[in-house]
């Protein structure tokens, strides 16, 4: 199993030798598009079939995760880990690594970093405690893809495998850790030490949203430029196209690959960090996102691209957060919203799959 | 007709052709793969198509087997027009291919391998399959062991398989894409004797080489194709009438006008004038260990003037590529020396050495010499990522590189739509030149070549050895690793022999040295 690598790469994007055809760019932003579009469709019939109301339905989705002022900013604020992660995985992806571990990763990171800060908070301001955590938070997600790193480096193990058993036992020891050392003692539910709500990242302006959106946002643009226009970026894609070039062409293949686990993770990493600093102030042992899991596919459609991935992850967002209040209106359980992103993935391989037989059609 | 059972040759020669294929045109973005071609193919006749790399052939093999749509023109079957839509309607249409690639599961027995055809619905049924199996054999006058894994099999008795799975169905119309590129020379015959029994069992026999005298060999009608045209043929009655050495010669004016053998080109220095030049690249007691899976190489001592041509001969697997990346610096030297201009850079990186002069034209282009999905403007600075003026303060600068990209298409006459376009999609000849175009940009001292024209055509190897010879007169010290004698014969000063992992004796390139160089790869006159 490889990473295709058919998105554009850091030189090839430009002009495209295909007079009569859409231009490249346009036809990626299509294959964006029309799954989405297909899957909107396909979940229409799926809600007629039910007896409801398809166009209340999505317009509830919107009314509440975009429209309304309150959505809106919870729509945004769940943007900021989302984003995060999607730098992550970029990084991983792009260097033809598969970092399926990063809820793990993130979870971990998440954890470290709620008993850090509520623990410095004590004796130092916040403005010291924030920025550690997230630094804490970083080393916590790289430290955790280590073993996988070493592993795939020096003795070629795959590391889809080893990254997801480090995922289990990242979310298993994040339930140990937050059960017994940084057990709050204070609340009947297992949960860490809670940072206090002024404690936390600032807000921006008069709403509800942190800066971590900011921070997310600020940091998937600086991973986008660094991937496609910078020489370190290219040196991760050689690797990530082909190994065998890379070490031919004298890159260090091993050292590589541990560098890329160790930022893609920190990343996921540092999502947790800013979620936790953000929105929760503390962990409980039964909270587990999984939003690592969610992203992925959300990485593909846009082709490993940043700026993308941004529209992308807006819409996932404005989905979970619209589509619970969607989905009681019109009397469905609140994983309807599930069947619309496995409906997404559906039409998504499909045209994946067409595009495919289209670039086996343009070789020579 | 779903039956290989024999028919006598000549009596069923009803001089109709089962597959006409009829003025097809097929375009991809800025080329034309197939230009108005016409082809027709008779049962019981053995059809080559001939024609360098990217002349068509694969295009239009695609088409016969189902995996391509012509845009225009037509294929007739059975004497109705007919469109192949898919693989398996050119199957359904008794059309079998055998591809150039391997398409069977290496870990699967034979017989497994044989079923995988059967419709998912039904029971597979080993005694059918056997029996099956053996009816094809015995046409085709083979035995294969059924029960073997496919893996464990020789090439030449894969490709046995594969034939048996392209005629499974009774197909008449057998493809065979460059079906002795991965054969030894008695597999090549073996080859031979099943294509003269399918022959006789009245199948129609389509042949794909881009090498001459295997198109002639093989071929009883030779279709030549050239940059998607069909450039001319030659008819049975022709073929007859010839010897072998007069249709090659007519095969050769055909493909690339009068002009096209090649002159030696060796010994353009004078002798005296070579050895009084430097040593730019020398070995003492070079070693690299490579494992059990590989041959490690020993005791390895040999040194290269400015402006020498040094070939290296050998059998292939003696250890010729395992040197080649232990002076590359992609393997790491475990014993000995490397020295360039005198300095020790056996502990250097790749890079280092890179930067002191030191190339490497590596044999797999685009296993490792490539990488397909890049631009060719970033596959010309693959080995030079991060350098000024290419990338400044980390980033990169893309004019520099369209440019610097421009300039070496220019010199080596890169056919290319342009710097952009994917390495990937050039043919094997361009991709070549643009591999010499990297590696011989920026004032290399010394440059290592492993198989330098391997798998081009003719027209290539000969652009190839021209650049090589040009290099060495510019007092660039060469190294030319050739499985090809002819080829170390034409280009080398001096030549060195490996066998086993150790360079065997070095020789001058004189009158004698074909026979001396040839004794010594397999091992006569050589102290133990």
């Amino acid at each position: 199993m490889s990473i295709e690598a058919s998105e554009p790469t850091a030189a090839t994007a430009g002009t495209d030798e295909d007079g009569a055809a859409l231009p490249e760019w346009l036809v990626r932003v299509i294959l964006a598009l029309v799954p989405i579009l297909l899957a909107l469709i396909a979940g229409a019939v799926i809600l007629l079939l039910l007896g409801r109301d398809p166009i209340s339905f999505y317009v509830n989705i919107v009314r509440r995760g975009l429209i309304s002022w309150i959505g809106l900013q919870e729509t945004i604020t769940r943007c900021a880990p989302l984003i995060l992660l999607g730098a992550s995985l970029i990084v991983a992806f792009r260097a033809g690594l598969w970092n399926l571990g990063v809820d793990g990763q993130f979870l971990l990171a998440a954890v470290v970093t709620a008993a850090l800060s509520a623990w410095m908070i004590q004796s130092v301001p916040s403005w010291v405690v924030l920025p550690v955590g997230m630094i804490a938070g970083f080393a916590v997600g790289a430290v955790w893809s280590l073993i996988p790193a070493l592993l795939k480096a020096y003795q070629g193990v795959n590391e889809i495998v080893t990254t997801l058993m480090m995922s289990f036992l990242g979310v298993s020891l994040a339930n140990v850790l937050i059960k017994i050392p940084f057990n709050d003692p204070n609340t009947t539910v297992p949960q860490t030490m809670t940072l206090a709500t002024t404690d936390r990242l600032p807000r921006l302006f008069d709403t509800t949203i942190n800066i971590g959106v900011v921070i997310a946002v600020v940091v998937i643009l600086i991973v986008h430029w660094v991937m496609t226009r910078t020489a370190f970026g290219l040196r991760l894609q050689t690797v990530g196209a082909n190994p065998k070039a890379a070490m031919h062409a004298g890159l260090s293949v091993p050292l590589l690959t541990v560098v890329t686990f160790g930022l893609s993770a920190g990343l996921a990493g540092l999502a947790g960090s800013v979620e936790i600093l953000g929105v929760w102030g503390n962990v409980r042992a039964d909270w587990n996102p999984a939003y690592g899991l969610a992203i992925i596919p959300l990485v593909f459609l846009a082709r490993f691209n940043g700026i993308a991935v941004i529209g992308f992850t807006f819409f996932f967002a404005m989905l979970s957060i619209g589509g619970e209040t969607a989905s009681r209106r019109a009397d469905l359980p609140n994983y309807f919203i599930l069947v619309l992103v496995a409906l997404i993935l559906i039409f998504m391989a499909l045209t994946e799959w067409l595009n495919h037989r289209r670039a086996l059609a343009r070789r020579v | 007709m779903t039956d290989l059972s024999p028919t006598a040759p000549g009596e069923t020669e009803t001089n109709h052709p089962i597959v006409l294929v009829d003025g097809v045109t097929k375009r991809f973005p800025g080329v034309i793969a197939n230009d108005d071609v016409s082809l027709a193919i008779y049962p019981g006749e053995v059809h080559a198509l001939l024609g360098e790399n990217g002349a068509g052939k694969s295009t239009l093999i695609a088409m016969l087997s189902g995996m391509l749509q012509p845009d225009s023109g037509q294929i007739h079957v059975r004497g109705t027009t007919t469109t192949i839509s898919s693989p398996r309607r050119a199957l359904e249409l008794g059309i079998g291919t055998v591809y150039q690639h391997p398409t069977l599961v290496p870990t699967l027995t034979v017989l497994e391998n044989l079923m995988l055809g059967a419709p998912w619905n039904q029971r597979m049924n080993r005694a059918a399959t056997r029996a099956r199996l053996t009816e094809i054999s015995n046409t085709l006058g083979i035995t294969l062991p059924e029960d073997a894994r496919l893996g464990d099999l020789s090439l030449g008795q894969q490709q046995q398989v594969e034939i048996v799975k392209a005629l499974w169905r009774g197909e008449q119309v057998l493809i065979l894409d460059e079906a002795t590129s991965m054969l030894t020379p008695k597999g090549v015959d073996d080859l031979g004797q099943v294509i003269d029994r399918l022959r006789t069992a009245g199948i129609a026999i389509v042949f794909i080489t881009h090498k001459l005298n295997e198109a002639v060999r093989f071929g009883d009608r030779v279709s030549i194709l050239k940059l998607g045209q069909k450039v001319g043929d030659l008819t049975p009655q022709q073929l007859a009438e010839l010897s072998p050495e007069d249709a090659i010669r007519n095969i050769v004016d055909l493909m690339f006008g009068a002009a096209s053998q090649g002159e030696s080109t060796a010994g353009s220095e004078s002798k005296s004038e070579l050895q009084s030049a430097p040593v730019v690249l020398a070995t003492q007691r070079l070693a690299t260990f490579a494992g059990l899976d590989e041959p490690s190489v020993t005791q390895v001592e040999f040194d290269v003037r400015a402006g020498e041509v040094f070939g290296i001969a050998g059998v292939d697997g003696n250890g010729q590529k395992q040197l080649a990346e232990a002076l590359a610096g992609q393997r790491p030297i475990t014993g000995g020396t490397l020295t360039l201009e005198g300095r020790d850079i056996s502990r250097q990186t790749v890079v280092q050495r890179q930067k002191a002069g030191l190339r490497y034209v590596t044999d797999d282009r685009l296993g490792e010499g490539t990488v397909g999905t890049f631009s060719i403007g970033v596959n010309m600075l693959l080995k030079r990522i991060g350098d000024d003026p290419f990338w400044r303060r980390g980033t990169i600068q893309r004019k520099e590189v369209e440019r610097h990209a421009e300039t070496l298409i220019e010199r080596h006459d890169v056919r290319t739509p342009g710097p952009d376009t994917p390495i990937g999609r050039l043919s094997g000849g361009n991709i070549q030149k643009a591999l010499l175009a990297r590696e011989l940009d920026n004032a290399p001292l010394a440059v290592i070549y492993n198989k330098p024209t391997y798998g081009l055509d003719a027209n290539n190897i000969q652009f190839a050895r021209r650049a090589i010879r040009d290099q060495a007169d510019q007092g660039v010290a060469t190294i030319v690793i050739s499985t090809d004698l002819d080829e170390i014969l034409e280009l080398s000063d001096r030549i060195g022999v490996m066998l086993g992992g150790r360079m065997v004796g070095i020789v001058e390139n004189d009158r004698d040295a074909q026979r001396r160089v040839g004794e010594l790869m397999i091992g006569v006159g050589v102290a133990a």
